[in-house]
């Protein structure tokens, strides 16, 4: 060996190093290669959902409730299906009377609305006709009766109300999960700690904003079978719950994930316009098309919670950690959605980055009478992170310690255990810190604790004040900011209980030399289908041109999950190369025969199959095709993923394992304008342990992207409610950063070799966003010495900061308080923390070691 | 998909026609210029005329004639790209040039016109709003209801004038005339305006706006500085115009005009006076700058706090008068002073 | 009440006949099948519906058909010439500035104006021109890059014929 990495392995056995980053020869990975569907997405042939035109269709619009809660006395649709043009107007009535919800334990959703509603935006009927405009008509022409309820629009309203009821279950009046975990003893390590502090920060909600509004387009056959096509990300559970909410056998369902036109987690769930489109579909005879618009996202949502965090670490001297207790309140909207694992979320990923040899994390989910948060990028990670890492920024300060300095002395140690019990492999964490200060000139911009002056009683306009007039404003200052994260690459857990793969891929050779791979996967623009054809390629020593995808068609592929939680390049990954090895051992067989040799001297690559050191007798690889499926028939071969079982065996242990983590840190250079409040991002600096980068362009693509995000998310964007309506549900006033707000983005990736990963790969799609938050908090910190400690930071808490410090008060702008909350009685483990990753069974489905040995 | 109401569509070759035809609709018409403003407003239902009267084919209303010594005359179906880029606004009229290529994003000052620019809506986030959004609120009196939301015990409506060229012409002393179909009027564009979030304009439904009339440049500098959340597609949430007429380093003359702090332009005289005869000294420039944000009344019903708008009221008046004054330390800003 | 238009899109004249209230891209999209041409909010916030008009980049949810007539219109099906694509699309295409693709149409003709008006932009004037496009996956980063890569292939077309 002494090669690649066996992908294939995921055995670690006691006492395992990293592997070597020796140079590998590759053909494909690691070249910049375009994605595969470039091609038609520059020219305009890539057909999103609503580009889907079928005979005879017709139009949908699904009616909202006005009303942030109420109960539903009355729908009466009789003038709607009297309007000429309408085929069809269901309620949910008209559907099999099911709850549902993407989660087993939060069944809490209807399609359409049937005895109360529980915010502005949810369905309540939904009518098919000729056209849109019709369509629209006839929902005006629905008259709905309401009553009323009192609407809670806030936690503080949810937990101070408890007789009014969002839910009837939960774990609580309005709380929908009340959670809490123990590793050790906390108090103890306060105890032994040097500087203990406590911090409360705030966390607003904001909203994926996909540039594609959600869109489905449904055709249920006179045969009694259905076709959803849909901008979705996981086409499987669509297909699966779709079989549960409209009571059709799910081998009668086909789903179809069209071309996704951003998602970010907004289109994780089943949605209202999904199922409506299929019912109406059936009952009209017709293909129905739903096309959400802007306003629509708004409520469909799903997005980043509101979060309230308090956090107390225990600090030593020199920067260690000695413990961690966090607690958070999540403000879940009015459906469960992925909520039980956003909740775990806030709390679990903490530990994954530096040494917190003992934890304790109590989170609640409250129900509010607003869409409902669920997985946005990073899904429940982001806010804990800002919280710890301005925090270790703050005690950084009181140690007087370098904040880079200090995050590189406290790293967690690769391949040992977190407190919680998370296994973790390899870690590029110290290396991204390093890169990005080098990158950054940190040493050199880095202002030191040193504070700026107190400034003078009276804001100053110009330099009146002093005097002459200077030629460099000085109400404008630099500031520099570093923090750093860690996300998982796949969560090691399915949604649904079971011992079946989580990615499935099907490889078909033809006589031609051409593979076609299926796989379930669905590319969303992170470029998963491209994946799907590098990886074989490497392996058969062919181009990627040459390999056709057909992916997110539940009736050709095998189940892949969906594009969430940063699964897809390592599981459908790791499944593809062992179908590509399956092929190959069935090729190189076929040749080896041929050519009088053993299968195990071939080599594969530039299309032939040979010899290498008697390349000239090396045969066309298209050529070995047909041998191959002359000595074993047809040439389809199946690879499977499952991720190794390592949840920590307590209750909750399920979210946060992963096969591996990513790593990346990051700097950012502003200014703030200390007239305005305004700031000005100049550039930021990101490296990030990707493990490998199968295409470096994908991955740097997906760091920027990451980054952009955290930039919108840690200054402008909000998902703010007034009035128990959605303040500003447009693309116009939800501000999203144009290319004037957008830094220049420099990305350093760092490659680690994670022996769980294809070829060592990590995620790259999530984690990045995580750090840019705190570093653009603290670099605030640096250039006007404010602590804004609540997201987003806009110019008026900027002033009011810096209002603060001229009247020498502490010169911070947060939340004030907690809520007066009871948590459970925490499951108490014992730490695992520093544990060595132990031996552990060989990884669901995988082949045995040596067959991945003639790459 | 947002769709548009449906209704007729006019093309009027005259102005004479395009006044005549409003009159023939009655109150069902509505002129449409380069649509950016009424049609997003229209899919929203703020307006639902039953007939459009587009003054694209006008020839008499687009291009820019004159020199700047004699005074300019705009056509108002020019767009706002065009009045950006025209270098004898530029040169002479720089805060023009500057307000039009701030207007929104690059694809919009392609179609949107300066007519229709002068003329923009008020806005308010109760109100710029979907149908079914304000019906769920509840209407306000500027469209299907009787009450504002922004102050509800107010009798009137308080939707905020968000144009970035009203408050520079203004400060520029810009005259508009009117054809309608009556008579035509000429008058200065201040006159325009009407302090009201529903009747905002002093313009008759039947009346094109034909010209806009720059007088002679004749010494005077002015700048345009824009509040807002990006720097694109935002409208103003606070627009400060200054115009001074400077000799010897001393202000003979100036106008101080606010946008987006209440329903109509608001000019600042009392700022204005207490710059004449002034040099540009960081002291009159800070005692000129808190008399300009006296004026300045913004309510809670746009992008950022409506304190922080008339708290920047002060700092954008003070950073225009150094700009003007080449106290701002960074110099060169040729676009914006001319 | 429908109304009869000649409309000419990417080169090639096309009789519709449509209601006159119909959009510019609802036309191009459900009457002629151009669907290259997408749309974000219908409202002119997000540039994502942006095609050329005489050259001039403008949003089509806002654009009424019967003030197109006789006035040249270019989507995103037009931008390559045959089977060759335009210099922004094959730079798009190789430096990944498409991630999700939903927004590059929109994006590829407002740069395609932008090398017309200025062959050597600079990353600010880029990013000036660029401003009314939104895109949620990029970071703007790769396609910045690729502007500036196909400015500098399309500048050295005419210097290696000398």
């Amino acid at each position: 060996m002494g090669t690649t990495p066996d992908p294939s392995r995921s055995m670690l056995s006691e006492g395992a190093k990293p592997p070597s980053m020796e140079k590998h020869e590759f053909s494909v990975i690691g070249r910049p290669l375009p994605k595969i569907d470039a091609w038609a997405k520059v020219t305009g042939e890539t057909k999103y959902a609503d580009d889907l035109f079928l005979p005879r269709m017709a139009y949908g619009k699904i009616l909202r409730s006005p009303h942030p809660h109420a109960l539903i006395r009355r729908i009466d649709t009789t003038r709607a299906r009297a309007l000429p043009g309408v085929y069809a107007v269901i309620t949910g009535w008209d559907l099999p009377r099911v709850k549902f919800g993407i989660l087993p334990v939060s069944q809490d959703e209807e399609a359409l609305c049937t005895e109360k509603v529980r915010m502005v935006g949810d369905a309540v009927a939904a009518v098919a006709a000729a056209d849109e405009e019709t369509a629209a008509r006839a929902c005006e022409l629905i008259d709905v009766e309401y009553e009323p309820l009192a609407s809670l629009m806030s936690i503080e309203e949810s937990l101070g109300h408890p007789e009014v009821r969002i839910h009837e279950y939960g774990d609580g009046p309005n709380v929908h999960k009340n959670v809490s975990l123990q590793f050790g003893d906390v108090e103890a390590a306060f105890a032994r700690a040097d500087l203990v502090r406590e911090d409360v920060f705030f966390f607003e909600g904001n909203t994926h904003l996909p540039m594609e509004q959600h869109a489905a387009v449904a055709a249920w056959g006179p045969d009694g079978k259905l076709t959803l096509w849909s901008s979705t990300q996981t086409p499987h559970y669509v297909h699966r719950l779709l079989a549960k909410i409209l009571d059709v056998p799910a081998a009668h369902i086909r789903v179809i994930a069209t071309a996704v036109g951003g998602a970010f987690g907004g289109k994780l769930d089943p949605f209202a316009h999904e199922i409506a489109a299929c019912k109406l579909s059936q009952l009209t005879g017709r293909p129905v098309k739903i096309a959400c618009t802007r306003e629509e996202v708004f409520y469909i949502h799903r997005g980043r919670h509101p979060v309230l965090m308090w956090i107390k670490t225990g600090f030593t001297q020199d920067g260690g950690i000695t413990g961690c207790h966090l607690k958070t309140w999540l403000d879940g909207g009015a459906y469960g959605s992925y909520g039980v694992a956003s909740v775990f979320y806030t709390g679990v990923i903490n530990p994954v980055t530096y040494k917190i040899p003992v934890y304790k994390f109590e989170g609640a989910r409250i129900f509010t009478n607003k869409p409902p948060c669920g997985p946005k990028r990073g899904h429940g990670t982001p806010q804990p992170r800002f919280a710890l890492e301005c925090q270790i920024d703050k005690a950084a300060e009181q140690l007087g310690l370098d904040p880079a300095e200090m995050r590189k002395r406290i790293l967690h140690e690769p391949f040992t255990k977190t407190a919680n019990h998370l296994t973790v492999t390899t870690i590029g964490l110290g290396e991204c810190i390093d890169k990005v200060v080098e990158a950054s000139g940190w040493r050199r911009k880095w202002k030191g604790w040193c504070r700026p002056p107190a400034l003078p009683a009276q804001p100053v306009l110009g330099e009146a004040s002093e005097g002459a007039v200077t030629s460099a404003p000085s109400d404008k200052k630099r500031g520099i900011g570093i923090a750093c994260s860690a996300y998982l690459t796949g969560a090691g857990t399915a949604i649904y209980w079971n011992s079946m793969p989580h990615s499935g891929v099907l490889l078909r050779a033809d006589r031609g030399g051409g593979i076609a791979v299926l796989c379930g996967a669905t590319d969303i623009g992170q470029g998963s289908d491209s994946i799907l054809a590098y990886l074989p390629a490497e392996i058969l020593g062919i181009d990627p041109k040459d390999i056709r995808v057909h992916a997110a068609d539940t009736d050709l592929t095998p189940v892949d999950l969906g594009s969430y939680s940063s699964r897809v390049t390592l599981m459908c990954g790791t499944a593809a190369i062992q179908a590509a090895e399956r092929l190959k051992g069935a090729i190189a067989e076929a040749t080896g025969r041929k050519l009088g040799v053993a299968p195990q001297r071939l080599a594969f690559r530039d299309r032939k199959v040979g010899v290498p050191d008697d390349w000239d007798k090396a045969i066309p690889f298209a050529q070995a095709v047909e041998l191959a499926e002359s000595m074993h028939g047809v040439l389809a071969f199946a690879g499977s993923y499952a991720p190794p079982k390592r949840a920590g065996k307590y209750k909750g242990g399920g979210v946060g394992p992963s096969p591996c983590y990513s790593y990346s840190a990051c700097v950012v250079d502003l200014t703030v304008d200390e007239e305005s409040g305004e700031v000005e991002l100049h550039d930021v600096w990101i490296a990030h342990d990707i493990g490998r980068a199968l295409n470096p362009l994908l991955v740097e693509g997906q760091v920027e992207g990451s980054v952009y995000m955290g930039i919108g998310e840690a200054l402008m964007e909000a998902q703010i409610f007034r009035k128990g309506l959605h303040k500003n549900p447009s693309m116009l006033e939800y501000k999203s950063p144009t290319t004037l707000e957008t830094p220049e983005i420099h990305t350093i990736l760092v490659e680690t070799d994670d022996p769980e990963g294809p070829f060592g790969a990590k995620e790259a799609g999530q984690g990045p966003l995580l750090p840019v938050i705190p570093a653009i908090a603290n670099a605030v910190y640096d250039a006007v010495g404010v602590r804004i400690d609540e997201i987003p930071i806009v110019p008026e808490k900027i002033l009011k900061g810096l209002e603060l410090r001229r009247q020498g008060k502490p010169p911070r702008v947060g939340p004030e308080r907690i809520p007066l909350f009871t948590f459970k009685e925490p499951i108490v483990v014992e730490s695992a923390f520093g544990q060595p990753a132990e031996a552990m069974a060989a990884r669901p489905f995988a082949d045995a070691p040596s067959s991945g040995d003639s790459r | 998909m947002m769709r548009l109401p449906a209704f007729t569509y006019l093309a009027p070759p005259t102005v004479a026609e395009a006044a005549r035809a409003v009159v023939e609709h009655g109150g069902e018409a509505m002129l449409v210029a380069g649509g950016t403003d009424l049609y997003p407003n229209m899919k929203r239902r703020q307006f639902e005329p039953k007939v459009l009267i587009g003054l694209g084919a006008i020839r008499e209303l687009r291009g820019v004639s004159g020199r700047a010594r004699e005074g300019l005359r705009i056509g108002p179906t020019t767009t706002l790209t065009a009045v950006a880029r025209h270098p004898e606004i530029a040169r002479h009229y720089g805060a023009l040039a500057t307000a039009a290529g701030l207007v929104s994003s690059p694809q919009l000052r392609n179609m949107g016109t300066i007519g229709g620019n002068v003329c923009v809506d008020t806005r308010c986030n109760y109100y710029n709003q979907a149908y079914e959004w304000r019906k769920a609120i509840g209407f306000c009196m500027k469209k299907d209801g009787d009450i504002c939301l922004v102050a509800p015990s107010s009798s009137r409506c308080w939707a905020v004038s968000s144009s970035d060229t009203a408050p520079v012409l203004w400060s520029l002393g810009a005259r508009v005339r009117l054809v309608g179909a009556t008579g035509e009027r000429t008058m200065p564009v201040e006159a325009l305006y009407r302090d009201d979030g529903i009747e905002y304009l002093a313009k008759r439904p039947d009346e094109v706006l034909a010209d806009i009339l720059l007088p002679p440049a004749d010494g005077w500098t002015s700048a345009y500085l824009k509040l807002r959340r990006r720097g694109s597609f935002d409208f103003p949430v606070l627009g400060v115009a200054v115009a001074l007429r400077i000799e010897g380093a001393v202000v003979r003359d100036a106008k101080i005009v606010l946008g987006a702090v209440a329903s109509l332009p608001r000019s600042a005289p009392a700022a204005a006076s207490a710059l004449v005869g002034e040099r540009l000294t960081p002291e009159v420039i800070t005692r000129v700058a808190d008399l300009a944000a006296g004026p300045a009344k913004p309510l809670d019903n746009t992008d950022y706090a409506h304190f922080y708008r008339k708290k920047m009221t002060r700092v954008f008046v003070a950073r225009a008068l150094r700009r003007l004054g080449g106290l701002d330390g960074e110099g060169r800003a040729e676009e914006e002073v001319a | 009440m429908k109304t009869r238009l000649s409309l000419t899109v990417n080169g090639e004249t096309h009789e519709v006949l449509v209601p006159v209230h119909k959009t510019l891209l609802e036309v191009l999209r459900e009457d002629l099948g151009l669907t290259g041409t997408k749309h974000g909010c219908e409202l002119g916030e997000c540039g994502t519906c942006t095609v050329l008009v005489e050259g001039e980049p403008v949003l089509s949810c806002l654009a009424l058909p019967v003030e197109m007539e006789g006035r040249a219109i270019t989507t995103v099906e037009g931008m390559a010439e045959g089977s060759t694509l335009h210099p922004l699309q094959q730079a798009f295409a190789e430096l990944g500035a498409a991630q999700c693709g939903y927004c590059t149409p929109g994006i590829l003709l407002t740069a395609q104006r932008l090398l017309e008006d200025n062959p050597v932009p600079t990353r600010t004037e880029i990013k000036e021109a660029l401003a009314g496009n939104l895109c949620r996956c990029t970071g703007y980063t790769k396609i910045l890059d690729a502007v500036e890569l196909a400015a500098l292939r399309m500048g050295r077309q005419p210097a290696a014929g000398r």
